[in-house]
């Protein structure tokens, strides 16, 4: 079944320079995809457009449903956006944070309900952070507040997942944690397309990679995907794709040139 | 239930009995010296039949000067604070307050010209109302115009159009007589609740209840508006149109009360302040703090506006000389749950 397929997807902020020029991809449920790309080549427009936040032409449909379509409640309960920081005029506490997401299917007027506290509380529950929900947001590492915004994700109840660079500001450990996490979501059904400055995790962790560049994308397995060329055209460094003994692959950087 | 929605449930039911304590202390303040116990007879005299020991003085001194005036005072507390919450959250920033669209200045510009033209205080109240309407709407029309992200120029149109009326005013200010209407509209601006009349009150019940009511409701949501636009629409909420709710209502509370009261600075960004120290950012225990507080605040300044001194101060100074450091002190206790 898929969960995203996009068509012919273009979007320009100003007439002349697209920047996303003609894509065509499509996500299956369940797939754990990293989106690279260099700074400015459209990855976090392209979310903007999935999330139907911005005026695209060609076709995305999400589990078939054409984005363009569906209200911004609808697309609430079929997508959920985790951002990168989830920064925020005013601190809320960990649970009130996720309940806002458990709370999209309401109606207009109304807020979170029983219902809505208990998927909350099992959201949390689920990522282990369940001892955080009276902490304030804002008072949280980078590691605990990506799970609670991963957690708000799931209270929403919305099975494909759009993350924007979930482990950009983690240190080394949360980084770990925060992707083993991911990709157990993704082996549990969940539909994960994150974007990623890390081809290192993009093989460790990818089902798939969707690379952007130029206006286009190619999308495919992370092992012939990844390679020398290819991260020296995006990055404009030399990088050699090392092989391990036990066969997992790793970048190594020739830049500016290793003595 | 947890131990903060219990601790929230204390602070707001404290508040709640607070208020009206407050009000009833409130009554007997005044040159014409009434007791606790008075106020009570005389108040409780309308449903029940309590025996009229008490000269016909006080009891018109009661229902026709002091109860009006101390239920505008609570009133415009209550719209000025929730109108400033609503505000913040709407443009996610915690510097908003019930004047950032300039809802105030057009309401002075307003009376400034309906005083200037020698009109009765019905007429001021109007073009007050009216003024500050005016202002807003300008606001967000030039909004449209600007190509900068949507909240900032959201602002920035709310300071041009500000200036304008404002500029407005002190044209007017400039060409009013200096023996009469230069300082009644000077005393105007800097807000007074003396004089408060209750079909003045009256009039407003409708424009309150109309910006009260659909904040109340909305009150989930403006949670989500406060995370930006881009994670709230991901979250189901139209942000605009939410936003564009929240502005509407809160300028219909900020025009009633300026109509009724002119000018009053800080209330509305001070004491939503006040109450997230209190029971934190979630906008459900808020709204219902910043009412009360609001109410309290408000109350107790215009006891101190009219007690102080022999003559009246206008509220506007009062709440400024007490508003900035009262705010300092909580810029500088900021952390925990703010």
């Amino acid at each position: 079944m898929t969960a995203i397929e996009v068509q012919n997807l273009r979007f320009a902020y100003r007439a002349g320079a697209p920047v996303l020029a003609g894509l065509d991809f499509s996500i299956g449920e369940g797939e754990n995809v990293f989106l690279l790309g260099p700074n400015g080549a459209g990855k976090t427009t392209l979310l903007r457009c999935l999330l139907g936040q911005r005026g695209y032409t060609g076709s995305i449909r999400l589990v078939g449903e054409e984005v363009r379509t569906l209200s911004a409640r609808e697309l609430a309960q079929r997508v959920a956006y985790i951002p990168q920081t989830g920064e925020s005029a005013f601190d809320y506490c960990v649970r009130d944070m996720v309940l806002m997401g458990a709370g999209v299917g309401r109606p207009w007027l109304a807020g979170p309900g029983r219902a809505e506290e208990r998927a909350a509380a099992e959201a949390m529950e689920r990522l282990g952070i369940a001892n955080l929900a009276a902490r304030g947001f804002q008072q949280l590492s980078g590691g605990e507040r990506q799970l609670v915004l991963v957690a708000r994700a799931l209270a929403q109840q919305a099975k494909i997942l759009l993350m924007d660079e979930p482990a950009a500001s983690l240190d080394f450990g949360n980084r770990l944690r925060v992707m083993a996490e991911i990709s157990k979501l993704s082996s549990e059904g969940y539909t994960v397309l994150q974007s990623s400055h890390d081809p290192d995790d993009a093989l460790r962790y990818a089902d798939r990679v969707l690379v952007l560049s130029g206006g286009r994308a190619i999308c495919g397995a992370p092992r012939e995907i990844i390679t020398d060329e290819l991260l020296e055209r995006l990055y404009g460094v030399a990088v050699r794709v090392e092989t391990l003994s036990d066969g997992r692959a790793v970048c190594v950087p020739y830049f500016p040139s290793t003595p | 239930m947890d131990s903060r929605n219990r601790h929230n449930r204390m602070i707001l039911a404290l508040l709640a009995f607070l208020l009206p304590l407050g009000v009833l202390l409130s009554l007997t303040l005044g040159r014409y010296s009434l007791s606790v116990g008075e106020v009570a007879r005389i108040l409780s005299g309308k449903i029940l039949a309590v025996e009229k020991t008490w000269p016909p003085m006080a009891e018109n001194i009661l229902w026709q000067v002091r109860l009006p005036r101390i239920l505008a005072a609570v009133l415009v507390g209550a719209a000025l604070s929730v109108s400033g919450a609503a505000y913040q959250s709407a443009f996610h920033n915690p510097m908003a307050a019930p004047d950032v669209l300039g809802a105030s200045s057009g309401a002075g510009f307003g009376a400034a010209l309906a005083i200037l033209l020698g009109k009765g205080s019905f007429a001021v109240m109007a073009a007050a109302f009216l003024g500050g309407l005016a202002c807003v709407t300008l606001a967000l029309l030039a909004a449209r115009f600007s190509r900068a992200d949507r909240v900032l120029s959201l602002i920035l149109s709310g300071i041009l159009a500000g200036s304008l009326f404002q500029a407005g005013t002190s044209y007017l200010k400039l060409i009013a007589d200096p023996r009469n209407t230069l300082p009644e509209i000077t005393y105007w601006l800097m807000g007074s609740l003396s004089g408060v009349k209750t079909e003045e009150l009256r009039l407003l019940v409708l424009p309150l209840l109309l910006g009260f009511v659909p904040i109340f409701l909305l009150r989930w949501r403006m949670n989500l508006l406060s995370l930006g636009d881009v994670e709230a629409r991901s979250l189901g909420v139209n942000p605009a149109r939410v936003r564009i709710a929240l502005i509407a209502c809160s300028t219909l509370l900020t025009a009633a009360s300026v109509a009724l009261c002119g000018v009053v600075g800080w209330v509305g960004l001070v004491v939503p302040h006040l109450a997230r120290r209190l029971v934190g950012n979630d906008a459900r225990a808020l709204l219902p703090a910043s009412f009360l507080l609001g109410g309290l605040f408000l109350l107790l300044v215009d006891d101190l506006a009219r007690s102080l001194y022999t003559t009246e101060l206008p509220l506007g100074i009062l709440t400024a000389v007490i508003g900035a450091p009262f705010f300092l002190l909580l810029l500088s206790r900021r952390g925990g749950a703010v």
